[in-house]
């Protein structure tokens, strides 16, 4: 069969009807608690088609929940990138470096935010009032950091040693070779990094907001699950994997820019 | 004139599994200044080591190098290097690789002259109209042509060149062979470079070294090529010693290189002897015979 023109459109809308269907016949009869779909929509509207109205401190638009979460996951991922990317490199420059930490790291890297946020808090209950952003900024940027840090690291070891000649020839300085050498080179793995950190930093805000109550996508999930409000727990979690969605493709984008380069 | 290169009893040993792999050995050249001197010798005899020891990338085992009266210690921009790949960096445009080396040699000048030299070289190579493309839009000629250019823009005290035009096909080699020589005419460069090609030594040499098979390669015999310069390619071939010399070279790669044989005496206009006419090479040649014998 010939392939046709909205292939790209028409498919994932018969994914999606599938799923559609499965949550309705659901609803139906073995999950009672789990509103249909239609019932989701109706009482989630009000969320959808004012997405920006603020009604109460934890009543307010899918999309401004969603700019909060947004804003949060941001400051924690730039401080991963901060913290992760120079981290990459001396990983990647030196051996001795790496004999030093990576085993550390390895142990670090596979503990879930759950546990991670906790300690976050300990770490700022002297901040008052700050304390459950700065808890959660900490957790974001622990756990998204490691793709970035990891990415980086094979990055600058994967620089082929003609490069670094051409920097050894030149007897170009330190700040130079790094600029003008080891960035550049190793720009598209660390942009693998960056993305698959974004997509961790977005995992873990919802925890990190669901745990502190903090306004935004997961505290608002947290809230109406406690509320027995269902349907807004459905709500949240297309917009989550939505904005999820949306979110990598961004960097994928990104990252092809450099690939090319 | 005196000596501007001189390689004195150079020694390149790798350590292996199994023991210490002595690649050249006790290797002696002297090159004067505005020279142009190829190396040539079998695969794998030890050519590139000797040269990646000039430009300072790979480290000397014994022995050492003097450039224009001072020992060479590790890389530097004084020397402008030229390899089979140009090693160009693909996130930069030809100026802007250009640019990188003129930036760090010519840090006194200003940013409108420091341009001008890189657009100079350019052009003279040929890539006035392609200086601001990416190297992966530009032909494996023409990269190696940017090559040139970076080299030359440095304004080194020699240009050392390892197969530079080896991947390229014959009539781009012979066009780039001609680029490279009217530049090294025009900026009265000393000139080290390996080829495999003897025709191309032949056109573009004054003198061509030929190694001995490794391993413990080192100079087995040096070959004057005097024909007049500037070179035309056409009166190069015609002249009445070209094939005289090209089939010397050749029989020195295809036999003598081997056998280490004393040298036979051959008559050839100013075929200068080796240079440590009481060096190795002949002590070896001659136990290699006693042992035979
Ligand atoms: N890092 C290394 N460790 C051990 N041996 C090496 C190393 N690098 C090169 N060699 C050996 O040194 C010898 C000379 O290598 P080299 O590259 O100088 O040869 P070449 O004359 O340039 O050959 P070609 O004409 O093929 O380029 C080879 O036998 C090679 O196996
Ligand atoms: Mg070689």
């Amino acid at each position: 069969m010939k392939s046709f023109k909205l292939d790209w459109l028409v498919l994932p809308l018969i994914g999606a009807g599938i799923v559609l269907l499965l949550w309705q016949i659901s609803s139906a009869t073995w999950a009672k608690e789990l509103p249909s779909p239609l019932k989701t929509w109706e009482t989630s509207k009000p969320y959808i088609v004012e997405p920006f109205a603020k009604r109460g401190e934890m009543d307010q638009g899918i999309l401004r929940f969603t700019w909060y979460s947004l804003i949060l996951v941001a400051k924690g991922y730039a401080l991963a990138l901060l913290i992760g990317t120079p981290l990459g490199f001396f990983l990647g420059l030196s051996k001795t470096f790496t004999k030093i930490f990576d085993p550390i790291i390895q142990v670090l890297r596979p503990v879930s935010p759950l546990a991670w946020l906790p300690l976050g808090l300990v770490l700022f209950m002297g901040a008052g009032k700050n304390a459950s952003e700065l808890g959660a900024l900490f957790t974001i940027a622990i756990c998204a950091m490691w793709p970035t840090v990891l990415n980086t690291a094979v990055g600058v070891r994967a620089i082929p040693q003609d490069y670094l000649n051409v920097a050894k020839v030149l007897k170009l300085s330190r700040t130079k070779t790094l600029f003008k050498v080891l960035i550049p080179a190793a720009l598209p793995y660390m942009f693998t990094g960056f993305r698959l950190s974004l997509g961790i930093a977005w995992l873990v805000i919802v925890a990190a907001e669901m745990l502190t109550g903090r306004p935004g996508v997961g505290g608002f999930l947290w809230q109406e699950y406690n509320s027995l409000i269902y349907e807004h727990i459905i709500l949240c979690i297309i917009t989550i994997g939505v904005v999820g969605f949306v979110l990598d493709r961004l960097m994928s984008l990104a990252e092809s820019k450099f690939k090319t380069a | 004139m005196s000596d501007y290169l001189v390689i004195d009893n150079l020694t390149k040993i790798y350590p292996t599994p199994k023991g210490d792999a002595v690649i050249v050995k006790d290797f002696n050249l002297r090159i004067k200044k505005g020279e142009f001197v190829c190396l040539i010798g079998h695969s794998g005899c030890g050519k590139s080591t000797v040269l990646s020891m000039v430009t300072g990338l790979n480290e000397i085992t014994g022995g050492g190098i003097i450039l224009a009266g001072k020992e060479l210690v590790g890389p530097g921009p004084d020397r402008g290097i030229v390899f089979q790949s140009p090693c160009l960096l693909p996130w930069m445009t030809a100026f802007e690789n250009v640019m990188l080396g003129v930036d760090q040699v010519f840090f006194t000048a200003d940013k409108a002259e420091r341009k001008q030299i890189a657009e100079y070289y350019l052009s003279v190579v040929g890539l006035a109209d392609s200086m601001h493309k990416k190297p992966a839009e530009l032909s494996q000629g023409m990269r190696q042509r940017v090559g040139i250019a970076r080299a030359f823009a440095l304004s080194p005290k020699m240009l050392l060149l390892d197969e530079p035009f080896g991947m390229l096909d014959s009539l781009t080699r012979m066009e780039l062979q001609q680029v490279l020589i009217e530049l090294w005419r025009r900026d009265k460069k000393t000139a080290l470079m390996v080829t495999h090609d003897v025709d191309e030594a032949l056109f573009l040499a004054d003198r061509i070294v030929c190694m001995t098979n490794g391993p413990e390669a080192e100079v087995g015999e040096i070959l004057e090529v005097h024909f007049p310069r500037p070179r035309d390619r056409k009166a190069v071939l015609e002249h009445p010693d070209y094939y005289k010399l090209r089939e010397h070279l050749i029989a020195f790669l295809e036999e003598r290189a081997h056998k280490k044989l004393p040298k036979t005496k051959i008559d050839l206009p100013k075929s200068s002897p080796p240079q440590n006419p009481n060096g190795s090479a002949h002590r070896k040649a001659l136990n290699v015979l006693l042992n035979h014998a």
